[in-house]
């Protein structure tokens, strides 16, 4: 390092010494410090998985992996298994993501491709701001706004007008909240984080792609099809999966909204539980130590879940991101 | 193609059946092109209405049910129980402040360490690994955050307590803080690092007085966009702050915060408690949006200087 070896112009022999070696020290100090910080990060991620793991513990013993495929959830008997909260987690999620994506990508392909200069700052700071807005908020639109219009105008308008009350997906009464509801508010949450990746994206797609379908004659649509999404589709699905690792891990609108009932319906309008709302649900109230370890076993859960996701989707963003720098 | 459609000249032959229904068959492919264009330009436009119609929605709720509510009171009185009108959340507000303040001391300066650390010594396997597992961390669900601190610090002690939910919050905040550093810290020109160490400045001082001098700015934006979101975090206080009825400023007692004020009322049967949550929602909206805004212009004015 070019550090501590400076030469100084002036000073006697013996004080210059002192003094490069008083820079050595500090540097040494000073790299102590910020890898103590450094190294803080990874064992607070690992601090989190010890104890919400050993807590769990308990409940992974008691139950094995039937824990996870048992659907009687009984604090009385003090019988626990997490199958409805899982596949509730799970499935409002990939509804959350089958709403939204289609939106997010076609809101950073407009901002991207299409918009006038002067609107693209507005409309993506807009967009953005969905994700400044806390989750509480959103569960207490959720209940007064929501819940009514989707009750009153949106599920007649799928079942009577689009006759989708035949099928399972939305056959059952229809009381408010609900699965339904949830993937809806949860599709507004996911909406920023999908599309700001994707725009991301798209910015890095290299202009000369774009230039070379055009110059074929190809009408802008085209290209987009033809060029650009293409080369950006693996980081797109990246922002898609940083999507989903959000909405598996939301809590308080999806609590606010999804009804809190241990059943797994085919029909979407029924009410049901993830695995983030049933810890937000019952573990202020948990009866015994089992009980809180169940819930504990389902944090963890949780946890290990959404690590693979966004694993995932961090690898798949950088995929596309790290040739961006090279070829613009 | 130009060939096919141009009008026929004088020193030209008249173009053959063949010629003329070919010249037809393109002219309808390119409308169609064009019109299939259109419509994608349409849609995808639409995508965009449609995209930022929830927040206007939400923001025209928030301050159609929130504003009738909110008054002196609200920011000066305490709750009041079930049927007495009036009542504020003054003790929620000032619990709010008091976790904020918790996570931003033991996440800013833990946030920034590491983010120098990741600057400095950006390709060292140890700068690799933490910088994945800090966007790692930065993904995990609030409510795992939540039962950590409850058992890490509320479970041995026997009760809530503020300092819990303050630390589950600084371990939201942390990779946050962390990732914007380290970006601030890179865009620092090296020639201003290089000037300091020619001039004999030792590393240590170098990076202190020069490099995270010069990216102050970035780095408050950071911690602005960070104390924006964890602010509003329900779920980490449920099973740490707990909330607390009374007015309560110890750090070793439960204590009332603004968005668990909100879920109790909004869970709640009474309509004077919804009209409370609709104005607490506005205030909380109004906190977050106003240092996000904040942060946003920081870092404008930040690069519009830098000619950037």
């Amino acid at each position: 390092m070019i550090s501590g070896s400076a030469p100084e112009p002036a000073g006697p022999a013996d004080g210059l010494a002192a003094r490069l070696s008083g820079a050595g020290v500090g540097d040494a100090a000073y790299r102590t410090a910020i890898t103590f910080f450094a190294v803080a990060v990874p064992i607070l991620l690992l601090l989190i998985a010890w104890e919400v793991g050993l807590a769990g513990w308990p409940a992974f013993r008691a139950f094995g992996p039937g824990f996870l495929a048992s659907s009687t959830w009984d604090p009385v008997r003090g019988v626990f298994g997490a199958a409805p909260a899982i596949y509730g987690t799970i499935v409002s999620s990939i509804l959350a993501l089958v709403i939204a994506t289609p939106l997010a990508l076609g809101v950073a392909l407009f901002l991207s491709e299409f918009a006038p200069p002067w609107l693209r700052q507005p409309v993506a700071f807009l967009v953005d701001l969905l994700a400044a807005v806390p989750s509480v908020v959103y569960g207490l639109w959720g209940i007064f706004v929501l819940l009514p219009v989707l009750r009153e105008h949106v599920i007649p308008f799928l079942r009577d007008t689009l006759h989708l009350g035949a099928t399972p997906l939305f056959s059952g009464p229809a009381y408010g909240p609900s699965m339904f509801a949830a993937g809806v508010i949860l599709a507004i949450m996911v909406l920023p984080y999908i599309s700001s990746v994707s725009r991301e994206v798209l910015l890095a797609v290299p202009r000369s792609q774009r230039e070379a379908a055009l110059a074929l004659g190809a009408t802008r649509w085209e290209t987009i099809r033809g060029a650009v999404l293409p080369y950006a589709r693996s980081g797109i699905l990246g922002g898609v999966i940083l999507g989903l690792g959000r909405a598996l891990g939301e809590t308080m609108a999806v609590t606010m909204l999804i009804g809190n009932t241990h059943q797994i319906s085919s029909s979407l309008l029924a009410p049901s539980y993830t695995m983030a709302s049933l810890i937000a649900n019952e573990f202020a109230e948990a009866t015994g130590d089992l009980h809180v370890s169940a819930l504990m076993a389902v944090g963890f859960t949780l946890f290990c879940l959404t690590l693979v996701v966004n694993a995932l989707a961090r690898w798949l963003v950088w995929r596309v991101t790290r040739g961006a720098g090279a070829t613009r | 193609m130009s060939a096919t459609v141009a009008p026929p000249g004088k020193h030209r032959p008249r173009p053959s059946q063949r010629q003329r229904v070919f010249a037809e068959r393109t002219r309808r492919r390119v409308r169609r092109r064009q019109w299939t264009n259109t419509a994608m330009v349409a849609v995808l436009s639409g995508a965009a209405v449609v995209a930022t119609l929830p927040l206007l929605l939400i923001l025209f709720h928030l301050v159609r049910e929130g504003a009738s509510a909110l008054s002196l009171d609200f920011f000066t009185q305490m709750p009041k129980p079930v049927g007495e009108a009036g009542g504020g959340l003054a003790n929620a507000i000032v619990g709010t402040l008091i976790l904020i303040g918790i996570a931003t001391g033991i996440g800013l300066p833990v946030g920034v360490g590491a983010g120098l650390y990741l600057a400095e010594y950006r390709s060292s396997p140890l700068a690799t690994a933490v910088r994945f597992l800090s966007d790692v961390l930065n993904g995990l669900p609030s409510i795992v955050m939540g039962i950590f601190a409850w058992q890490f610090l509320v479970r041995p002690v026997g009760h809530f307590s503020a300092l819990a939910g303050g630390v589950a919050l600084a371990a939201m905040m942390v990779p946050m803080v962390t990732r914007t550093t380290e970006e601030m810290v890179r865009i620092v020109p090296v020639a201003l690092r290089e000037a300091a160490l020619a001039l004999g400045y030792p590393r240590w001082r170098t990076s202190l007085t020069i490099v995270l001098r010069t990216a102050t700015a970035g780095i408050v934006t950071g911690a602005l966009v960070a104390i924006a979101r964890i602010a509003g975090e329900t779920a980490p206080l449920l099973f740490t702050a707990f909330g607390n009825q009374f007015w309560s400023v110890k750090l070793t007692e439960p204590v009332a915060a603004l968005p668990l004020q909100i879920f109790n009322y909004a869970v709640s049967p009474y309509d004077e408690w919804h009209a409370l949550a609709w104005a607490g929602s506005l205030v909380l909206i109004f906190i977050v949006f106003v240092i996000s805004l904040a942060a946003r212009f920081a870092t404008r004015s930040r690069f519009g200087g830098m000619g950037d």
